[in-house]
């Protein structure tokens, strides 16, 4: 703010949280939130690539009836090691530790979080977690699926659960530190002014998120220590040889994730939130029902975990009221989708790459979402259950749904994470190529788990050959998009465009205030809100002067 | 405001002292929540099996040291004075008040820890540890040398009789084929591997949760004994204090659950 405009190319850069020290330590030893988010975005990205190397193998092997390119044991291997990367290691710390790190202190006039050396110490549990993985998949690999059932983990396996096991029960540890500072961070650091209603709908869903974190991880970390020791000290806990139930570790082990898969999504439905509002020109409709029903959500998440379990010998009875309290869960999940339409109507709408990406989630999620209710029927679930419905399922949910918001939340504050503006052509070729290959992918694999298809299997009869002929076909396409961000996203930090302060331009502290990079402790005075978020009437409807819809850099830019 | 800002304790991204203070206990608060769960997971396990096999957890219950558990759990309620008394000493400034205490609040987590290691021991002896080696030896008694010990036989026999002879509608015919072998049993001796594992589970993560604990109060010695504390920030000590209060606590749940009931 002090120094004028930071968009003008002949000002000295300004002094700013990648600037300001550029040592090998001063990254590595930083308490800096914006900086610990970068670090959370080079790592995911990273075992983002590897788990799509894994997934790659599986849609490789799928190709044809017959186990021709893997054994049966490296099958497992695969779709083990893609699952426990993907959920463990990706998916679960994108929202919060990428996107949340960087811009929720941001968005609430905040410094930084209320803990920062507990931030950083989170990135390298992470780090370490995820070592723990990695080195599981170089001395072997693992077998048992993501969900680790009992006894074939406890007992039976004969692979790297321990390793495994080990990596996900670290990883966890990694996200409640984030939760926790987040919870307090969103209670104790909010800018003078900014009352809980005033707060971005990012914020409140990082909060719902932060107390599904907060509540559902430690029951993952117990059940993932009892098959450790189990398995390591011959403990008997799940073997039913001596007694124990099998059934009780999946209560145990559902408890946690169902609840975690809104850890996956609720980021994503406040990234949502945000860029819908923005690119609609409009105040969100109904921001009281949008941030209350994250909490809904977060509180009914706790209490439906056993649709995952209709025939897995739970009482009928139980299960009714799992099926109930599913369909209840959709409510306020459907509140949401009709808000945002509701926002869109009459909205000026802008097509901006973070916008493709916001409607792509918005018609995915929907197909996920409704899914989930025909999963949820217990008589219709009896036929597809462990089939590939439920993997297309919850890869709408997962990738259409949060993988989509993530990439356009990302897209949206590349600008103030980096200063650099990416090539706007490219973004959207970019955007469209994924939501193409991701439905070329998964579509047909509703119709394959509708027709009996397992999963979890590297053969099959060879009339569904041409349905998982097509969803290879789809997941080229897919993993072609996703390496193009791994392309132009990098590359627009040397050549692309100097970002202005406020490029699209949108409300909030962290757009109207913060510098694009913003300066090390985020705002030189502490920002006053006196407004509720959204306030888009009052912003220029005459949009994007320094428009950017040009695909290479111009001339002067790079001078 | 402005002589807040000067403050030595306060950290660059809070405005004053006081919201310094409050952030930390929420976190605190928080995650305090975190462990319930953590060892709620625990618990519902112990729960679970309690009520599928109610009378191998007698059985099991009645081979742990009411003793030695019991004057542990003395132990544990003595330190949670002296870690109060620590917070009152820090709160009143007194800094050899704080070091003191905090002494004696490890010293009372040692002599916890040392009776659970003499009751692993035990557990060790007797071949009650999970595993390949698990052995129950109604009538192999004699072995019990440990002071507190109670004779085996007569223990079990009085489980038994806690135990309501119910028909047992959980048990499978090779439970039924191990209840012949052993003849007097009620019981099927496998269950007693699920009794035992959840005990060295439960009480193993407590005795983990002791070690932090003590390591931890190290590190407030030494922040004691560099003067860092004062009337007007001692959030660290306080903080402490609801931990240790927090690990008592579940060792009150522990107690009643594996060793009386
Ligand atoms: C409207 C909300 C939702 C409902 C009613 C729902 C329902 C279900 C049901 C009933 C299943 C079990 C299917 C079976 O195994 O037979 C399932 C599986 C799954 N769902 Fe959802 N779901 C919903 C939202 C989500 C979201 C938001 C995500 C992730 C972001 C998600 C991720 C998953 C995953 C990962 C599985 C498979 C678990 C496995 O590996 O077995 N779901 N869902
Ligand atoms: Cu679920």
């Amino acid at each position: 703010m002090s120094d004028s405009d930071a968009s003008s190319p002949s000002a000295a850069p300004a002094r700013n949280y990648l600037n300001f020290a550029t040592t090998a330590k001063s990254w590595l030893l930083t308490l800096d939130h914006k900086r610990i988010g970068l670090l959370y975005l080079i790592s995911i990205a990273f075992f983002f690539l590897v788990g799509g190397f894994g997934a790659s193998l599986v849609r490789l092997e799928l190709l044809t009836p017959d186990g021709n390119l893997l054994s049966a044991e490296s099958y497992n291997k695969m779709f083990t090691m893609h699952g426990v990367i993907m959920i463990f290691f990706f998916l679960i710390p994108a929202g919060p530790g990428v996107l949340g790190n960087f811009v929720l202190p941001l968005m609430i006039g905040a410094k930084d979080v209320a803990f920062p050396r507990l931030n950083l110490a989170s990135w390298y549990v992470y780090m370490t977690g995820a070592s723990f993985g990695v080195a599981a998949l170089i001395l072997g690999g693992v077998d048992t699926g993501w969900t680790f059932y009992t006894p074939y983990s406890s007992t039976y396996a004969n692979s790297q659960v321990i390793l495994t096991g080990l990596g996900a029960f670290i990883a966890g540890f990694a996200s409640i530190l984030t939760g926790l500072n987040f919870i307090v961070t969103i209670h104790k650091l909010r800018a003078p002014g900014l009352s809980w209603f005033r707060m971005p709908l990012f914020v409140w869903a990082m909060y719902a998120t932060s107390i599904v974190v907060m509540l559902g991880t430690p029951v993952i970390a117990i059940t993932l220590v009892l098959i450790l020791l189990e398995r390591g000290l011959g403990l008997a806990i799940f073997d039913p040889a001596l007694g124990g139930d099998p059934v009780l570790f999946q209560h145990l082990f559902w408890f946690y994730s169902h609840p975690a898969v809104y850890i996956m999504i609720l980021p994503g439905f406040g990234i949502i939130s945000e860029l819908i509002s923005c690119f609609s020109r409009k105040r969100i409709f109904g921001y009281g029902f949008v941030a209350f029903s994250s909490m809904a959500i977060a509180l009914i998440g706790f209490f439906v975990w056993g649709h995952h379990m209709f025939v897995s010998s739970q009482s009928v009875y139980a299960g009714l009221i799992f099926s109930f309290l599913s369909f209840l869960i959709a409510v306020p999940t459907a509140v949401k989708i009709f808000n945002w339409t509701a926002t869109l109507y009459k909205g000026a709408i802008v097509f901006r790459t973070p916008m493709i990406y916001a409607l792509g989630f918005l018609g995915l999620f929907l197909i996920g979402g409704l899914t989930g209710l025909f999963l949820s029927s217990m008589g219709l679930d009896v036929h597809l259950h462990d089939t590939y419905f439920v993997v297309a399922h919850f890869h709408y949910v997962m990738v259409g749904g949060m993988v989509m918001a993530f990439l356009g939340g990302l897209h949206f504050w590349w600008p103030k994470m980096t200063g650099r503006m990416y090539f706007q052509g490219w973004a959207i070729v970019t955007a469209i190529v994924i939501f193409v290959g991701f439905n070329l992918t998964f579509f047909p694999q509703f119709l394959l788990g509708y027709l009996g298809m397992p999963r979890r299997y590297h053969v099959y009869p060879s009339e569904f050959q041409i349905l998982h002929v097509l969803s290879s076909a789809g997941a080229s396409i897919l993993g072609g998009g996703f390496l193009m961000l791994y392309i132009y996203l990098p590359l627009s930090l040397f050549i692309g465009r100097k970002a202005p302060r406020n490029p699209w331009p949108a409300t909030g502290l962290e757009w109207e205030v913060a510098e694009s990079p913003p300066s090390p402790h985020n705002f030189e005075t502490t920002p006053v809100v006196t407004e509720e978020a959204y306030n888009y009437a009052h912003k220029d409807h005459a949009f994007f002067e320094q428009d950017i819809v040009d695909i290479l850099p111009e001339e002067d830019e790079n001078v | 405001m402005s002589d807040a800002h000067s403050s030595p304790y306060l950290h660059h991204h809070f405005d004053t002292l006081e919201q310094q203070r409050q952030a930390s206990s929420l976190g605190m608060w928080v995650f305090i929540a975190q462990e319930i769960m953590f060892f709620g997971g625990l618990f519902l396990a112990y729960t679970y099996y309690r009520a599928l096999y109610p009378e191998a957890f007698a059985v099991g219950s009645s081979l742990l040291s009411l003793g030695w558990g019991g004057f542990n759990t003395v132990v544990l309620i003595c330190s949670s004075l002296t870690v109060a008394l620590s917070v009152h000493a820090a709160q009143v400034g007194n800094k050899n008040g704080i070091m003191r205490y905090i002494v004696a609040t490890m010293f009372l987590g040692v002599i916890f820890l040392g009776v659970k290691y003499i009751e692993y021991h035990a557990k060790f002896d007797h071949n009650l540890v999970p595993g390949r080696n698990f052995q129950f030896e109604p009538h192999d008694a004699h072995a019990h040398t440990a002071p507190v010990e109670f004779e085996l036989p007569a223990l079990v026999a009085s489980a038994q009789a806690q135990v309501p002879q119910m028909a047992m509608p959980a048990m499978d015919g090779e439970a039924l084929h191990a209840e012949e072998e052993h003849g007097e049993l009620s019981f099927d001796p496998r269950h007693l591997q699920i009794f035992f594992s959840l005990y060295f589970a439960m009480t193993g993560m407590h005795a983990l949760h002791m070690i932090i604990g003590i390591g931890l109060m190290f590190w407030l010695l030494r922040l004691a004994g560099t003067n860092r504390f004062a009337p007007e920030y001692y959030t660290p000590v306080e903080l402490f204090g609801l931990y240790w209060h927090f690990v008592d606590i579940i060792w009150i749940f522990l107690f009643p659950l594996l060793y009386l009931i």
